[in-house]
C-alpha cells in the first residue's frame, strides 16, 4: 500500500487538491457559492507556481465552459467547477461538451437551483443536466471527492469512453465542512492519472479538423447513437480503474456501494452525503436486530442498472429518498430505481421520499422515521412523502 | 514590403486559402470574402490560422456533415460564445508550449468570426470577457446588419429604415428606429485592444490591418462590412462596389483605434450623400415609399456627417497618446 498522508480538509479543499495534482493545462472558471473556495484554492496554486496550469478567470459560467471546450478540443487537459445557476447557465455548453466527445472533468458542488434563490445544498442543479451526456459521480464524504476525482479523469480520456465528467458533492455539507482525507503522494497520485493523449488536436495544424459541424438528419442520430454506445462502455471501465485505485489506496470503488445489505430486508437508497447518516441509522437499527440495509449510488449516470436489480430483487420494501424533486412526475432517483425494478422477478414494495431541499437538515430521527415506514409496511407506490417538511 | 493583392493572387495559385472551394454560401456574398482575405493575408505572412465560428449563415453554410469547406484547423461552438472558445483555444496553446507538449516554432493565428448578431448581441459579453483578458487573438466581425441565418432580423446593428422581419416597416411605426450601436468604440473601450474597420471594397487597407492586428500582442477586433445579397437585395456583382460607396457616403469610414490612438485610414476628397448608399438597396424599398422617408434619410445624413468630424477631431485629440 502507498504511504499516505492525512489532513484535515474540506471537501472543496479535496476537490482543488486532487485538481493540483491532477495538474491540468487549462482551468477556466468563474465563482459561485458554494463552489467558489475550489476555484480559490486552484488559483492560489497557479498564483504560487505549485502547478503549471494556464488560469483563465472567464466573465461567466458559460464562457467558462465555452473556454474549457476550445482547450480540450485544441488538445489540451481542461477543467472547471460550479454550482446550481452556475451550472444552469452552462447548461448549453454541457450538451456541446459531450457531443464533441470532450474528457472534460467537472467538480460540482450541488446547489439548489433557484427561484427563490437559495444557496444551500440540494441536487435540483445537477439532475437539471441528467440527460446532457455526461457521467455523474456523487460523493459521500470529502475522501470520495478526492478519490472520485482522480478517477474520473481517467474515466473521461478513456479511448472507450471520452466523455465528460461531473463529480458531484454536497453544497456546505461536504464542500465546507472539514474531515480527515487520506491523500496520496503527488508523484503516485499523477502516476495513476498518467498524461492525455490528446485525439484530433485543433492545434494540429498538419491535420486539419471541424469541430462542431451542421450535422443533420442525415447523420446526427447516429452521432447520438455513438454517444449512447460510449456511455454503455463505461459499465466495462470504470472497474478496472476502480481496481487500479484500489490496490494503491485500499478503498474500493464500484457503481454503488451495498451496505450491511447481505441479509437486509428494508433497504434505503440514496445520493451525496445523506448516505453517512443513513450508514448511522443503518447501525442503530440493526443493533435492534432490524435487518437493514443501504444501496448507495456513486455513479447515476449511466445508471448501473444491472447491478441495481441484481442487489435489490427479493427484497421486502426499498425507500429511496432523493434531493430533489421532478414537478408533476417521479423525484429523478426514485423514478429511476422504480424503473429498473420492473423487471426483476421478485418486486419489493417502493416508497419515495423527498427531503433536504434548499437546505433543509435531514437527521437520523427523519432517515428513521422512512425505515419505519418500510418495516410497517406502511408505503404506498407512488405516494411521495417528504423528510422533515413542515405540512 | 507590404502585402499586395497581386502577391496574394501569386502566393495562392497554387495554395489552399483554408477556405476550400464546395461551400454553400449565396453567390455575392460578403462573409467568405472577408473570411478568405484574411486567412490569406496571414497565411502569406507565414501564420497558422486555427479558427472559431460563430453559429451563423457562415457556419451552417461551410460544415455540412460530412463535408467541410475548412482546410484549416475550425471549432464552432455556439451562438455567443466564439470569443470564449478561441480563449481557450489560445490558452491551450501557451499552457501546451510552456510544458513542451506543443513545437514553439510554429507561428500561430487565432481568429474568431462573427456576424453582427454574435457580435453585436447575445455574444457581447463573451467577446467583451475574452478582450477584457488580454487574449492574443482577431475577432473579425462580418456585418450584414442584421440575422440573416434565421431569415432577416433586426440586429443591433441594424440602421434605421431597413426593413426587417422583427421590426418591419409597417403603417405606424417606420421598421427599426435605432441607430446601429458603435461597436468598435465599445471595444476600443477596453484600451489593451487593437481594433479597426474594413470592408473589401478596400483590399489593401484591409490587409494591413490584418498585418497589424497578427504582430499585435493582445486581443484586435476587426469589423467588416459584409453585404447579403439576400438581405439587402442587390446584384451579387455588386458586393463590392457597395462596400466602396459605404466609404464614399461616410456610412462605413475606415478606421483604427490603436490602444487608443484614433486614425482615420482612408480620407475620400469628397463625399457622396448617404442617399445613394440608401436607393442602391431593395431593404430601403419601403423606407423610401413612405411620406417621412426624407426626414428619417436626412436623420442618418446628420448622423454619418456628425461621427465623421467626430472621428477627425479624435485622431487630432488622441496623436501620440496612447492609452498604454
Amino acid at each position: 500500500m502507498t504511504k499516505v498522508h492525512k489532513e484535515a480538509i474540506t471537501g472543496a479543499q479535496a476537490a482543488a487538491y486532487a485538481m493540483k495534482q491532477i495538474e491540468p493545462d487549462v482551468v477556466a472558471a468563474y465563482p459561485i457559492t458554494p463552489q467558489t473556495p475550489i476555484v480559490e484554492y486552484f488559483a492560489k496554486y497557479v498564483a504560487d507556481g505549485v502547478v503549471k496550469t494556464e488560469m483563465v478567470p472567464v466573465e461567466s459560467e458559460h464562457s467558462a465552459m465555452s473556454a474549457v471546450v476550445g482547450a480540450a478540443a485544441a488538445g489540451a487537459r481542461a477543467m472547471t467547477a460550479t454550482s446550481a445557476n452556475g451550472l444552469a447557465l452552462m447548461h448549453e455548453i454541457v450538451y456541446i461538451t459531450a457531443s464533441m466527445r470532450l474528457p472534460v472533468v467537472m467538480p460540482v458542488v450541488n446547489r439548489a437551483l433557484s427561484g427563490p434563490i437559495n444557496i444551500h445544498c440540494d441536487h435540483s442543479d445537477t439532475m437539471a443536466e441528467r440527460d446532457s451526456g455526461w457521467i455523474q459521480l456523487f460523493c459521500e464524504d470529502a475522501q470520495e471527492v478526492y478519490d472520485l476525482t482522480l478517477m474520473a479523469v481517467r474515466l473521461a480520456e478513456h479511448e472507450q469512453v471520452r466523455l465528460p465528467v461531473m463529480v458531484n458533492q454536497d453544497g456546505f455539507i461536504i464542500s465546507h465542512g472539514v474531515e480527515p482525507v487520506e491523500l496520496l503522494p503527488d508523484e503516485v497520485a499523477k502516476k495513476f492519472v498518467g498524461e492525455l493523449k490528446p485525439l484530433y488536436p485543433l492545434l494540429d495544424t498538419e491535420h486539419p479538423v471541424t469541430y462542431g459541424p451542421l450535422d443533420l438528419y442525415d447523420y446526427y442520430f447516429e452521432h447520438k447513437r455513438q454517444q449512447i454506445e460510449a456511455m454503455k462502455n463505461v459499465f466495462k471501465v470504470f472497474p478496472s480503474i476502480a481496481e487500479e485505485f484500489y490496490n494503491i489506496t485500499g478503498r474500493r470503488y464500484n457503481f454503488v456501494e451495498p451496505y450491511k445489505m447481505e441479509d437486509a430486508q428494508y433497504v434505503m437508497v440514496a445520493l451525496g452525503s445523506t448516505n453517512g447518516t443513513i450508514k448511522y441509522v443503518v447501525d442503530q437499527l440493526r443493533e435492534e436486530g432490524k435487518k437493514v440495509g443501504l444501496l448507495k449510488i456513486w455513479m447515476f449516470r449511466p445508471f448501473p442498472k444491472a447491478e441495481i436489480q441484481r442487489l435489490l430483487t427479493g427484497r421486502k420494501a426499498v425507500v429511496v429518498l432523493d434531493r430533489s424533486a421532478s414537478f408533476g412526475a417521479e423525484a429523478p432517483l426514485y423514478e429511476a430505481i422504480k424503473s429498473s425494478l420492473y423487471e426483476v422477478a421478485s418486486k419489493p414494495l417502493l416508497g419515495s421520499f423527498v427531503y433536504g431541499l434548499g437546505g433543509r437538515d435531514i437527521n437520523p430521527e427523519l432517515v428513521r422515521f422512512a425505515f419505519e415506514k418500510a418495516m410497517k409496511h406502511e408505503l404506498v407506490v407512488d405516494q411521495e412523502l417528504y423528510l422533515g417538511l413542515r405540512e | 514590403m507590404p502585402l499586395t493583392m497581386k502577391k496574394l493572387a501569386e502566393i495562392f495559385t497554387n495554395k489552399e486559402t483554408g477556405l476550400t472551394q464546395g461551400h454553400r454560401m449565396c453567390p455575392g456574398c460578403g462573409a467568405p470574402i472577408t473570411v478568405k482575405l484574411a486567412l490569406m493575408t496571414a497565411k502569406a505572412l507565414g501564420y497558422e490560422p486555427v479558427i472559431g465560428f460563430a453559429t451563423g449563415c457562415m457556419e451552417v453554410s461551410s460544415t455540412i456533415y460530412p463535408f467541410t469547406s475548412w482546410s484549416v484547423p475550425y471549432i464552432h461552438n455556439a451562438f455567443e460564445n466564439v470569443a470564449a472558445t478561441i480563449s481557450g483555444v489560445e490558452t491551450a496553446y501557451r499552457a501546451l508550449k510552456k510544458s513542451g507538449k506543443i513545437s514553439a516554432d510554429k507561428k500561430y493565428a487565432f481568429f474568431a468570426f462573427g456576424g453582427d448578431g454574435g457580435t453585436y448581441d447575445i455574444g457581447l459579453q463573451s467577446l467583451s470577457g475574452a478582450v477584457e483578458r488580454g487574449h492574443k487573438f482577431i475577432y473579425i466581425l462580418y456585418d450584414n446588419e442584421g440575422y440573416m441565418n434565421t431569415g432577416n432580423q433586426r440586429s443591433g446593428s441594424t440602421p434605421p429604415g431597413a426593413d426587417t422581419t422583427t421590426a418591419p416597416v409597417g403603417k405606424k411605426i417606420p421598421g427599426k428606429v435605432q441607430l446601429k450601436k458603435n461597436i468598435v468604440e465599445i471595444i476600443a473601450g477596453h484600451e489593451y485592444v487593437y481594433a479597426a474597420t474594413v470592408a473589401f471594397g478596400e483590399p489593401m487597407d484591409f490587409m494591413s490591418k490584418i498585418e497589424k492586428a497578427l504582430s499585435f500582442d493582445g486581443p484586435s477586433f476587426i469589423a467588416a462590412l459584409s453585404p447579403c445579397v439576400r438581405y439587402w437585395r442587390v446584384p451579387e456583382d455588386q458586393t463590392v462596389d457597395i462596400t466602396k460607396l459605404a466609404i464614399q457616403t461616410k456610412y462605413w469610414p475606415l478606421y483604427e483605434v490603436d490602444r487608443g490612438v484614433y486614425k482615420v485610414t482612408r480620407k475620400p476628397s469628397t463625399f457622396k450623400p448617404v442617399s445613394e448608399f440608401i436607393k442602391t438597396q431593395e431593404r430601403f424599398r419601403l423606407l423610401l415609399q413612405r411620406p417621412d422617408a426624407q426626414e428619417i434619410i436626412d436623420e442618418i445624413q446628420h448622423y454619418v456627417d456628425r461621427r465623421w468630424e467626430r472621428l477627425l477631431a479624435l485622431e487630432e485629440a488622441t496623436k501620440d497618446k496612447p492609452i498604454r
